[in-house]
């Protein structure tokens, strides 16, 4: 067969790339997709289709963040909704774990839980609000349980899909091999489920993050949530993207040490590694 | 054929009969089969696919209990699997989350293993040599071939030193020349500790070549059609199989597996059996 000169190029030009090289696109792929993002931002906001009042410029947002963060209260707006947010999907990871390898391994209590929890998963953790509100007031823990309520579900979920597909074969093998009903379970269970468990809280801090403005709709004094609400009733539009870029940062920040992380521990597993 | 001397029996079948609950009622997987497999023993069971011989295995290794008829161990009745019953799958089970050092490890580290602290290194250290799995100590199973799997499945189950090997169709995912080294490697191993061996094949020459006795059993319900004692010495070599005997032997096994192959043929479009 006859290949094409040009493939014959590309498959040439791959193989003789040097680390640099290689370096350098990784390094210019990662950092493309931002510069177009923050292009497009300005040019549409320089273009005078929208109204500047309305529109604050990429420059103008990135001040008013370096002049929130030095002067004003935005650190510590960070480090509460950070710190809300840890609470809330440690809280809700630790009930959806053995919970999600209860339905996901026991078929009696998945008949028994399944409904329930997928009863509960539909109702979006906003609807709440009210209710928490009446039966927890509108202090710290009202909060901290809007964001376990939403961990919860987005965990739980995760957790008994990953679970159910565990092949029964390992535990099998470990009962030949003299192993007990608790080694089985560290052994054997812990690890195999380690995975899921890192995947579930990936997701949870996903949609917690993304639950957090609700949270702090409870007349929060301090919180990213708490800045926009508190930006958006006063018009002011910059402070409102720096509260959307600081959720947007710091969440992104959490998935990345969080996939690092993930990465080091479960070094075993099968993965599609992309080329 | 000369009669070898045997062993005395170890584990013994009575009057064994096994049934799976179906849609429509219960479905005979095994009926009424009793052997006795003796001290030091290789037995292989032979017979067509889906007639119930993995059942016959699992009931031996603890994984299923019979309905009627019994079971024993030196004349103890079976109730559960065992670390002096070491069970090879089919699809290996080496777990994908220990390296092949630690999978070998495995079963020595457990609270019921006998073997001291002091020796499990030497121990694994003997099976990494022994399988030729040693330049792969750390390396995760991921890495490894399908009969590298095997090796290490089968290193592990040896290093809980268990005094019965339990083998459901162990190479049959192998290709040939990788197969043909493994039932070598077994047997040199059998050659040096002398273990007792059940072993299910759908290889009438595996059975031959490997087996003390063959049996020979019916398409499903199991049933024990014809025990046949396999009359060439160990050790043997591979060039047995090109001898005349072998090949009058294989002709007769084969036609008793064939006659049964046809019946399981006519069973298996009505139903799939269970694996």
């Amino acid at each position: 067969m006859i290949v094409p000169l040009q493939y014959l190029c590309v498959v040439n030009s791959a193989r003789l790339e040097t680390p640099i090289e290689k370096h350098l696109r990784h390094w210019a792929l990662l950092i493309l997709p931002w510069g177009m993002l923050i292009a497009a931002w300005q040019a549409v906001a320089v273009s005078g289709l929208v109204n500047p009042g309305l529109m604050p410029t990429p420059g103008q947002v990135g001040g008013k963040l370096v002049e929130l963060l030095l002067g004003g209260s935005l650190g510590i707006d960070i480090l509460r909704s950070t710190q809300r947010v840890v609470i809330g999907v440690f809280l809700g990871i630790l009930v959806a774990v053995p919970v999600g390898f209860l339905i996901g391994w026991y078929k009696n209590a998945r008949t028994f839980l399944d409904p329930l929890i997928n009863f509960f998963r539909a109702l979006p953790p906003i609807a709440l609000i009210p209710l928490v509100v009446v039966y927890f007031g509108i202090d710290e823990p009202a909060k901290v349980i809007i964001l376990f309520y939403a961990s919860f579900f987005a965990g739980v979920i995760v957790m008994y899909e990953g679970v159910a597909q565990i092949s029964p074969i390992f535990v099998k093998v470990s009962r030949t091999l003299g192993a007990s009903d608790g080694e089985i379970f560290l052994k054997v269970i812990v690890p195999l489920t380690m995975p899921h468990t890192l995947t579930a809280l990936r997701v949870a801090l996903g949609v917690a993050w993304a639950t957090l403005v609700a949270s702090e709709l409870l007349a929060a004094q301090q919180g990213l949530g708490a800045l926009i609400q508190s930006a958006g009733s006063f018009f002011q539009i910059d402070i409102i993207y720096v509260g959307i870029v600081c959720i947007g940062s710091v969440a992104l920040s959490m998935d990345l040490a969080l996939r690092a992380f993930t990465r080091r521990l479960i070094r075993w597993q099968d993965r599609v590694e992309a080329q | 054929m000369t009669r070898a001397v045997r062993g005395r029996p170890r584990i013994v079948f009575e009057d064994v009969s096994v049934e799976f609950p179906v849609e429509d009622g219960r479905l005979s997987v095994v009926d009424r089969v009793s052997l006795s497999i003796c001290e030091e023993e290789f037995i292989c069971i032979v017979g067509p696919s889906g007639c119930g011989k993995t059942t016959l295995m699992n009931v031996a290794a603890g994984f299923e209990h019979p309905c009627s008829g019994r079971v024993t161990l030196d004349g103890k009745p079976i109730e559960g699997p065992g670390r002096n019953r070491g069970v090879i799958f089919q699809e290996y089970g080496v777990f994908p989350w220990l390296n092949v050092r630690d999978n070998i490890l495995f079963g020595m580290r457990l609270r019921s293993s006998r073997v001291p602290a002091s020796e499990q290194e030497a121990i694994c250290q003997k099976y990494l040599d022994l399988m030729g799995l040693k330049d792969f100590a750390n390396a995760f199973p991921k890495t490894l071939s399908g009969g590298m799997r095997q090796r290490l499945a089968i290193a592990r189950a040896y290093a809980a030193q268990p005094e019965f090997l339990l083998m459901d169709e162990p190479f049959g995912a192998l290709d040939a020349q990788t197969r043909s080294k493994m039932q070598n490697l077994l047997l040199d191993v059998l050659q040096r500790e002398g273990k007792t061996v059940l072993m299910i094949t759908h290889s009438v020459d595996e059975a031959i070549y490997l087996a003390s006795r063959i049996v020979v059993v019916t398409a499903r319900p199991a049933r024990i059609k014809k025990i046949i004692e396999v009359p060439f010495a160990y050790p043997r070599r591979e060039g047995l199989q090109e001898t005349p005997e072998f090949g009058a032997l294989k002709a007769y096994v084969r036609d008793l597996v064939m006659a049964e192959y046809e019946v399981q043929q006519q069973l298996g479009s009505a139903s799939a059996g269970p694996a």
